[in-house]
């Protein structure tokens, strides 16, 4: 069976427990390990990692990033989690568990560096990388290897020992033959890991898996599929393929290609972004809804800043708010004239906001995104009645060209240095 | 209360009653129509506390009173009796319910006392006057089409109706505007409206005062205050609120100084339009018009399903130019207009567009271009 040392990386043909070579006992084997070539790299405990990585005397401890006192834990290292905590837990349950645990809160723009850079380094393998999140994206080398001169098992082998070395944060690595699979396989063996799925034992691998673990099955689709007496992905896979797509639909072929290991969508570098959004847990509960607005208009700009930097716009504006008692209501308004404008995205969030702040519900996060995505050139046009919009696209341009040069809080509106200033004061 | 009427009266004054009652309401009593028997007549009512519509039938009244029950289901019943029958309506006091009996049909249903039953206080209407009723008709059939439905611009959700001096005489006038196109719609002014303040007559009452118009007779009486407006249409009367905003300056809209006159017989440029426009795909319906000597190109390119181009001949010798619109507006517009000829006065395609009837002033449309 072919094998390959994690540590050395040289491949070996042997079944020894050891490297040859180094002797290191990290030994991958797998029969298809020359044959698969679609990966999916996940950092592990991306935020914790890099606060690690920058004060060593917090490596043995328990660390975690998040947001204060209130808001949730956004990532927590493996050392915290073996007292119980986990990524989105609410900060007062993760401190209960574990009251000595470092509390760091994220520093996105240090992450987004580390992020970029790891991501330069994948794009050196191949270019087909698809990004899914700031630490987190698949790859697929199909037909590098005469390129690299290795197999993608090696190459991806080599590359989680350099950022480690180089970065100084570990990745997991999942190979297999899709996307599907590769996202699992990288879940397997964290943290440090590199996992295999081959395209023939796929079937019997997912089998005896819950169908939660396939993406885009939620609690809500689980308990739906659990009503139908499907609990795992082996009940799928041996139901017939036209009884489930009269069943579920559209979802029903996808469940059953999944099922079947089957997947077919592509590594795509430029995947389309679909929404553009930004939300902020509060240190304490906010009923008022002028504060409410004010951080609304603080989470606007933010939205417009990004959506302008991907020369897009949007005609659909979603507001997200979660009650004191953690009940999420998300309100939507679309069919606006495409903008990319905080005035006018903050204009649509504030009517929806009206309609649910009713000055007594308190609530613990608000947020606002922008959807129905279009190209940037198709922005705030105005139209017979409208002659604001060229002035105030030229304010928030000049707001832009500020901020780019002197750092996001050189210039703040009246109405969020107010919020900012009655937060201070609260201490 | 007891009171029997003739089917066909009572189902045409309800079909015109209970269009005004939402499907889903959240307070019970706005689900249903006020009935009142007295002197010979019976009055139905309903709302949904922005419009109110009431109408008066003859009708055989036993003993005077009133209640309230579900419209829709009460205009259902009327509905399917058979043609001819009478009906009689009876409220039986203690239990709550009103029963109709027609021949051999008995229907019981659940009233609540028409003293919970909203009433739209008009209060004192300060302008009176009165409007032909074929005037109000093309006034608002004309503007109809271009209000807003968008709700952040919440003031242009109706049609703005207002007064103006026009070159001394003075003018009845409807503007409604999207944004997009806008419509200015005008009549002589009656004599008791010179002085009225403008008033922006929201969209659902509009719609009401079309349909009603049609069996309103000669006149329509018009009776305004500060905050409502009160219509006469025949045996029904229409109040509702009007919107609480300021119109925006339209004249400012309206161009002026558009020197490119281009002259097009309605009908072949709609249904070239039209035929052209099968191409388009639903977001972006956007049609080029490419203006030469005497020849208008209509032309729409959807990169995901093919092009179409028609050529028409028409009247226009200014300097070539391509605009292009959404072809919806243009046919909505060219739906409105009166004559063989419309006539558009163009600047260049970055620059609203004026149509109008080649020979009647009556109405005037602006249309914004969009970019092709």
């Amino acid at each position: 069976m072919p094998a390959l040392c994690r540590d050395c990386c040289t491949e070996a043909a042997d079944d020894a427990a050891r490297c040859p070579h180094c002797r290191s006992p990290r030994m991958l084997r797998h029969p298809e390990l020359g044959a698969l070539s679609v990966a999916h790299l996940d950092c592990d405990a991306f935020y914790a990692s890099v606060e690690k990585r920058d004060d060593p005397s917090l490596a043995d401890k328990p660390v975690i990033v998040g947001g204060g006192r209130r808001g949730v834990v956004a990532t927590c290292c493996y050392v915290a989690r073996t007292y119980g905590i986990r990524s989105a837990m609410p900060m007062f349950k993760a401190l209960a568990l574990c009251p000595d645990a470092t509390v760091i809160r994220p520093d996105m723009e240090k992450y987004a560096r580390v992020g970029r850079e790891i991501r330069g380094m994948m794009e050196a393998l191949t270019p087909l990388v698809e990004p899914v999140s700031i630490d987190e994206a698949y790859l697929d080398l199909t037909g590098t290897e005469r390129a690299h001169g290795a197999s993608p098992a090696v190459v991806l082998a080599r590359f989680a020992r350099e950022v480690e070395s180089r970065v100084g944060v570990s990745v997991s690595v999942g190979l297999s033959c899709n996307r599907f699979l590769a996202k699992i396989a990288s879940d397997l063996d964290k943290p440090r890991g590199f996992a295999v799925i081959g395209r023939t034992e796929a079937a019997t691998f997912l089998g005896d898996k819950p169908v939660g673990i396939i993406p885009g099955v939620g609690p809500v689709a689980r308990e739906k599929l659990a009503k139908d007496g499907i609990r795992t992905i082996g009940d799928i896979a041996r139901l017939d393929i036209k009884d489930l797509a009269r069943r579920y639909g559209e979802d029903g072929l996808r469940l059953a290609r999944l099922a079947r290991g089957e997947d077919t969508r592509p590594v795509s570098p430029d995947r389309e972004t679909k929404s553009i959004s930004s939300e902020t847990t509060f240190e304490a509960d906010i009923s008022d809804p002028e504060r409410l607005t004010a951080e609304l208009l603080a989470l606007s700009e933010k939205v417009a800043r990004r959506l302008r930097r991907a020369e897009l716009c949007g005609a659909s504006v979603t507001l997200k708010l979660k009650t004191a008692d953690f009940r999420t209501r998300t309100r939507a308004r679309s069919g606006l004239p495409p903008t990319g404008l905080a005035a006018r995205i903050h204009a649509a969030a504030r009517e929806l906001l009206a309609k649910e702040a009713d000055g007594i519900t308190r609530f613990r996060l608000i947020g606002v995104g922008v959807s129905d995505l279009r190209p940037g050139t198709e922005a705030d046009r105005g139209d017979l009645l409208d002659t604001e919009v060229a002035r105030t696209a030229e304010v928030e341009k000049a707001l832009d060209r500020l901020r780019g040069k002197f750092g996001n809080a050189a210039v703040l509106r009246g109405t969020v240095f107010d919020a900012l200033a009655s937060k201070n004061r609260k201490g | 209360m007891k009171v029997t009427v003739e089917r066909a009266a009572l189902l045409k004054s309800l079909g015109h009653v209970h269009r005004v009652v939402e499907r889903r309401n959240t307070i019970p009593i706005l689900s249903n129509a006020l009935l009142r028997a007295e002197g010979g007549t019976l009055r139905l009512k309903a709302t949904d506390l922005d419009l109110e519509v009431t109408e008066t039938l003859g009708a055989d009244v036993d003993q005077a009173g009133a209640t309230t029950v579900p419209a829709h289901t009460l205009y259902d019943i009327v509905r399917k009796l058979p043609d001819g029958a009478q009906v009689s309506l009876e409220t039986t006091g203690e239990t709550g319910t009103m029963t109709i009996r027609s021949g051999r049909s008995r229907f019981t249903l659940q009233t609540l006392p028409d003293t919970d039953f909203p009433d739209l206080a008009a209060g004192e209407m300060a302008h009176v006057f009165a409007v032909p009723a074929a005037e109000l008709r093309r006034l608002i059939e004309k503007a109809q089409f271009a209000i807003s439905t968008e709700e952040t611009r919440y003031y242009l959700n109706g049609i703005y109706l207002h007064t103006i001096d026009v070159n001394g005489a003075t003018k009845l006038r409807a503007v409604a505007t999207d944004g997009h196109r806008l419509a200015r719609v005008e009549t002589d002014a009656p004599a008791g409206a010179v002085g009225m303040p403008g008033v922006i007559v929201p969209r659902k009452a509009v719609s009401e005062i079309l349909k009603l118009v049609e069996s309103a007779g000669e006149e329509v009486g018009i009776e305004l205050s500060a905050s409502k407006v009160r219509l006469t249409l025949g045996p029904v009367v229409l109040t509702s609120k009007l919107i609480d905003g300021t119109f925006p300056d339209y004249q400012r809209v309206i161009p002026t100084g558009n020197d490119k006159q281009l002259v097009v017989d309605r009908a072949e440029f709609a249904a070239a339009v039209d035929r052209v426009s099968t191409i388009s795909s639903e977001r972006g319906r956007a049609v080029k018009l490419a203006l030469g000597d005497r020849r208008l190109v209509l032309s729409v390119t959807n990169p995901d399903s093919g092009s179409a181009t028609e050529e028409i001949e028409v009247d226009y010798d200014a300097s070539p130019i391509e605009i292009g619109f959404n072809a919806r507006y243009l046919l909505d517009i060219a739906a409105q207009l009166d004559n063989d000829t419309a006539v558009f006065r163009l600047a260049d395609p970055g620059s609203p567009t004026l149509i109008q009837d080649s020979e009647s002033a009556g109405a005037l449309y602006v249309l914004m271009p969009m970019r092709v």
